[in-house]
């Protein structure tokens, strides 16, 4: 097991739950696995570049900019949701998409700020073993 | 519609209690260890006054950088309580001029027990008409030094009731 991996128990139907269910495993390992997941794609990074550019865009918005039905757009938007990327609110008839940053940032406090950490100490770790062999 | 553009919505799932989140958002000795820091001030009823006053370690780091800054770096006035479950206030940052010049925002924080020992936290944040604010709490100034804006809080909060630490910690 890598370090901080915990082991979930996931009820069977779990690639059938609808996002209304996404608690049941929001909390850890299954977060991140859902937000990569969404990413790897490009069609759904342009979504979110989209929405980054400018918030609050209808379906119909966001389709305009893609060679795509529109059934494909929401299903990528409905994987973008789950991940919970983006948020979308009612409004009259109209659903809007909002871009919700911060389960990227939590993966960028997790992980980039570690990573990053973990560099700038092995240089300097270096810095000093070149220093002392002088 | 256009209140809609200017509009930035934010989610985070925490696992803790309503009343663990409520706390961290309404309470001084928690708003001070997370995010930008600062002692909030609620008077939580609908027309009481909200207010943040810096904390020592955020004035100290400002006025190393040559900033001056006030005595209260943001005020609002409550619109809507409903512990530990809904908080609506006005918002405005009167960290500098600009900022202080432009209209009164709006902000909606929603709690909600999603189960299994988790809640969600719905932070909606109106900014009509209030662009520089606007480009401080979406976190896009963050390289020069302004935060990273409410993900960057959100996240921190998320790691403080977690894990009782906060980054620097």
């Amino acid at each position: 097991m890598h370090p901080g991996q915990t082991t979930l128990t996931l009820d069977p139907p779990f690639s059938r739950l609808t996002r209304d269910h996404l608690v049941t495993y929001s909390s850890g390992v299954m977060d991140d696995d859902l937000v990569f997941k969404a990413l790897a794609d490009p069609t759904r990074r342009f979504l979110l570049d989209r929405l980054f550019e400018r918030d609050g865009r209808t379906l119909s918005e966001l389709e305009s900019g893609l060679e795509m039905t529109r059934f494909g757009v929401m299903k990528h938007l409905r994987i973008l949701e789950d991940a919970g990327l983006v948020i979308t609110r009612k409004v009259g008839r109209e659903k809007h998409h909002f871009l919700n940053p911060v389960p990227i940032r939590l993966i960028h406090d997790r992980w980039i700020d570690k990573f990053a950490e973990r560099q700038i100490s092995a240089l300097a770790d270096l810095k000093r073993e070149l220093e002392n062999d002088r | 519609m256009t209140t809609l553009m200017t509009t930035q919505i934010y989610r985070v799932y925490i696992k803790t209690t309503p009343q663990a989140i409520w706390d961290a958002i309404t309470m001084p000795e928690w708003t001070a260890r997370y995010g930008y820091t600062g002692y909030v001030e609620y008077d939580l009823h609908p027309g009481g006054t909200y207010r943040v006053r810096p904390t020592e370690g955020f004035r100290a780091a400002a006025e190393a950088m040559g900033n001056s800054i006030p005595d209260v770096i943001i005020d609002g006035e409550v619109l809507e309580a409903d512990p530990p479950h809904k908080l609506v206030t006005t918002f405005r940052m009167l960290m500098d001029p600009t900022m202080a010049a432009e209209p009164v925002t709006r902000i909606t924080q929603e709690i909600r027990e999603t189960g299994k020992g988790v809640c969600s936290l719905t932070l909606t944040h109106e900014l009509e008409g209030a662009p520089v604010l606007a480009s401080i709490v979406g976190g896009s100034l963050e390289d020069e030094g302004a935060g990273g804006g409410h993900a960057w809080i959100l996240s921190e909060l998320k790691t403080l009731l977690e894990t009782g630490k906060t980054f620097a910690e």
